[in-house]
């Protein structure tokens, strides 16, 4: 592979988690915590919220993972590769 | 390539991740990659033994084995009737439990089976959904079924959701039936497949010990994401019904 192109998608691969983290990651953290505000308002309502809670949590982990879906296809099928 | 280098210089063959070498099997002229199909194989046969055990002698009294069989069956139920409703459950049950049991099996059997044991001459056997196509495979399966379930349900009247709301929001209602399938497959295909090169890059920096919570995520990520498909290709069917 051309080393330019080895270094560029090495870089784009970070970039491409970082970056799709930093959304995922507020989004999680309003929802968790929101969740603990209505388990202490609500303490008989912990196990539905928490089921709630952990679907919500794998879709917003879902946009990472698209990031890092990308960076694999960077690492690992790059298609600039020949 | 490059990335071989990282993993040969820290020499622990336990570490070594695969992907995008798989062991070829010609079958009829079509390239089969024999990892996958090979643990697929082991999926099905644990299914299969767990529901042939679970109804083999069905007793007014369910004892051990038959007693768990019945906890599953009624967890599959939950999850098709939560997003279905009372009316629709029964008839697409198969569906969404097959899928929820299938990759919840694909996922455990790949987090739970010392699968480095098994020497194959290329690639290596891993969890089923660790591959592309097989998690394209399940996706496709549910857009052709919620299409199904919407056109036995109202014939050609269900392309009318199309332009139910307004007639200008077209291009994204029918840029939805592409990004489901896209997202559903990318979504299983990514997690299982960040999980596992998680745990061997943890492996090849700290051998012992240091990996095992990340396992033990992996573990309960498998299942949530068993749960997650088998919930949205239910809300999906159930979306093309109402």
């Amino acid at each position: 592979m051309d080393s330019i192109i080895a270094a560029a998608s090495v870089i784009a691969a970070g970039l491409s988690v970082g970056l799709a983290a930093i959304g995922p990651g507020i989004g999680q953290g309003n929802a968790a915590g929101q969740a603990m505000e209505g388990i202490s308002r609500q303490p008989e309502a912990e196990g539905q919220i928490r089921s709630t809670l952990l679907l919500s949590l794998a879709f917003m982990e879902a946009l990472t993972i698209y990031g890092l879906v990308v960076a694999l296809a960077l690492l690992f099928a790059n298609p600039f590769n020949n | 390539m490059y990335i071989d280098n990282l993993y040969l210089s820290t020499s622990t063959f336990l570490a070594e991740v695969e992907v995008g070498k798989h062991f070829y099997w010609n079958i009829a002229g079509f390239l089969v990659h024999g990892q996958v199909m090979l643990v697929l194989w082991l999926v099905f046969a644990v299914l299969l033994i767990c529901s042939f055990l679970g109804s083999r002698d069905v007793k007014q009294i369910p004892d051990d084995w038959q007693n768990f069989m019945e906890f599953v069956t009624d967890f599959t139920i939950t999850i098709a009737r939560d997003q279905l409703g009372e009316s629709f459950y029964r008839q697409w049950l198969p569906f969404t439990g097959t899928l929820f049991l299938f990759i919840f099996g694909c996922n455990w059997a790949g987090a739970l089976f010392p699968w480095k044991l098994i020497q194959l001459p290329e690639g290596e056997l891993s969890a089923p959904t660790n591959d592309i196509n097989v998690t394209v495979a399940l996706a496709l399966l549910t857009s052709f079924a919620y299409f199904y379930a919407g056109f036995n349900k109202k014939g050609l009247g269900y392309f009318k959701h199309y332009i139910e709301p307004i007639p200008f929001l077209l291009p994204l209602t029918i840029l939805e039936d592409f990004t489901k399938p896209l997202s559903l497959s990318f979504r299983l295909f990514g997690n299982v497949l960040a999980d596992e090169l998680t745990i061997s890059v943890l492996t090849a920096l700290v051998p012992l010990i240091i990996p095992l919570p990340i396992m033990i995520l992996g573990i309960f990520a498998g299942s949530v994401q068993a749960l997650i498909f088998s919930t949205l290709a239910a809300a999906y069917i159930a979306e093309a019904l109402e």
